[in-house]
């Protein structure tokens, strides 16, 4: 008995796999419809950016600011056994700006405002406040999800670009302040390399990792199993499907844009 | 209640504002040129040195002397009429010695590195003042250009190595 049912669960895997993944698909669908009745109400969107990008704020900033330190530091380190120090800010810019700025803001951003909104949303679920605005006739997609979802695209990119300059001006101490590279030589060399396709390529990477990373977060926390145990396991299942899904995406920009 | 969407609004404003900031700044100061930062200490005196070939030496290259930092390029022009590069160099004030018989000349540091200005000085008893030109200068190595002459001089040699066996025959 037991061997059938194991078997039975083995084997409808794969297509319960296509049905997640088709159920994300028309969740956005749905959200995408959503969005224009929910602009009408700007001030919910107004919350959302604020609690997924003002209060992200301080994290980003710390860790881009580390993140550009290590730059410096391993960047001189790799640069120095050719003799080419000079060319840090080069190395510096190019990697935050195209790789490190979108992907490990889109990581931060699904660890400390996707796991917010997916308990936010979880713990509505289970207490059944969706089920009662239902009821009221007020979609909760229009009313709870859409402006989550914009706030959340809309706070990403604008992390990024924070997360890239204040890297830039850690790779900036390490560099200049701490191993002596020419200043003068650190930032004309990095003009003269960075160009506005590198800018515009980490731009529309941050736009779609906010797009994935905000979707699962609503996601998750819109589809939980109503109960306590469950809301936990949707926010651990956010951060893990956001950081997958942020890396495989990572991948395929990167290589449309090559 | 007030005071409260008072603040999230405030919040939400500032970090648009500097969410946009940054924005602005990755777009507009990074492809492009003109230098921000790197300034010469207590504002130096300009001096300008002409070259025939400047690589790609760049605004904000340091300007050495003995190995040692006196300042900075500050801009890099080309002659309408000379048709040669006009290079202005910003020197610190403290280095106010310099004989106006002095060599610039355009060197790589390193491997892979980028071009810089090398001045080795003269024996004169004048010094550059503001304004002043340094008449000696050397051209940067293009690599290309060295790469010809390799060529073409070996070239050479194998023909007259073929003319003088066949004269032997």
């Amino acid at each position: 008995m037991s061997g059938i049912s194991t078997s039975r669960r083995r084997g409808s895997a794969p297509f319960d796999a296509f049905g997640s993944i088709g159920g994300v698909a028309l969740f956005l669908l749905r959200i995408l419809r959503q969005c224009g009745p929910a602009l009408r109400a700007p001030r919910h969107i107004v919350a959302q950016i604020y609690n997924a990008g003002a209060r992200s704020l301080v994290i980003v900033m710390l860790c881009g600011l580390f993140v550009g330190m290590v730059l410096g530091l391993q960047g001189y380190d790799l640069l120095a056994r050719f003799g080419s120090e000079s060319a840090l800010g080069v190395a510096a810019a190019l990697g935050l700006i195209k790789e490190l700025g979108p992907v490990v803001t889109a990581l931060l951003f699904a660890g400390r405002a996707g796991t917010s909104l997916t308990s936010e949303i979880g713990l509505m679920r289970a207490t059944d406040q969706l089920t009662a605005m239902e009821m009221m006739a007020v979609d909760p997609v229009r009313r709870v999800v859409a402006p989550r979802f914009i706030g959340g695209v809309i706070a990403v990119p604008l992390l990024t670009a924070i997360f890239d300059v204040v890297g830039l001006l850690g790779a900036h101490l390490v560099g200049v302040g701490l191993m002596g590279v020419e200043s003068g030589s650190f930032w004309s060399q990095m003009q003269s390399a960075v160009e506005m396709d590198d800018i515009n390529e980490g731009l529309i990477k941050s736009v779609c990792f906010g797009v994935a990373c905000s979707l699962m977060a609503v996601y998750q926390g819109y589809h939980t199993v109503p109960t306590a145990s469950g809301v936990g396991l949707a926010t651990t299942r956010t951060v893990v499907v956001s950081a997958v899904l942020t890396l495989i995406l990572d991948y395929m920009l990167t290589a449309a844009f090559l | 209640m007030s005071a409260g969407n008072r603040t999230l609004e405030i919040g939400t404003g500032m970090f648009v504002l500097l969410g946009f900031a940054a924005l602005a700044f990755l777009t507009t100061q990074l492809p492009g040129s003109g230098v921000r930062i790197g300034s010469v200490a207590g504002d130096g005196y300009t001096v300008s040195a002409r070259f025939d070939n400047v690589g790609d030496l760049k605004v904000g290259a340091p300007v050495t002397m003995a190995g040692v930092r006196v300042g900075r390029v500050d801009s890099v022009t080309v002659d309408g009429n000379e048709f040669r590069a006009v290079v202005k160099l910003s020197i610190e004030r403290r280095y106010d010695r310099i004989p106006t018989d002095s060599d610039a000349a355009i060197q790589t540091s390193g491997l892979l590195g980028a071009k810089y200005v090398g001045l080795s000085a003269g024996g004169s008893d004048t010094y550059l003042k503001e304004g002043g030109t340094i008449e000696f200068t050397q051209s940067a190595l293009v690599l290309e250009n060295l790469v010809n002459k390799l060529f073409s001089s070996i070239a050479g040699k194998s023909g007259e190595a073929k003319g003088s066996a066949e004269e032997k025959k």
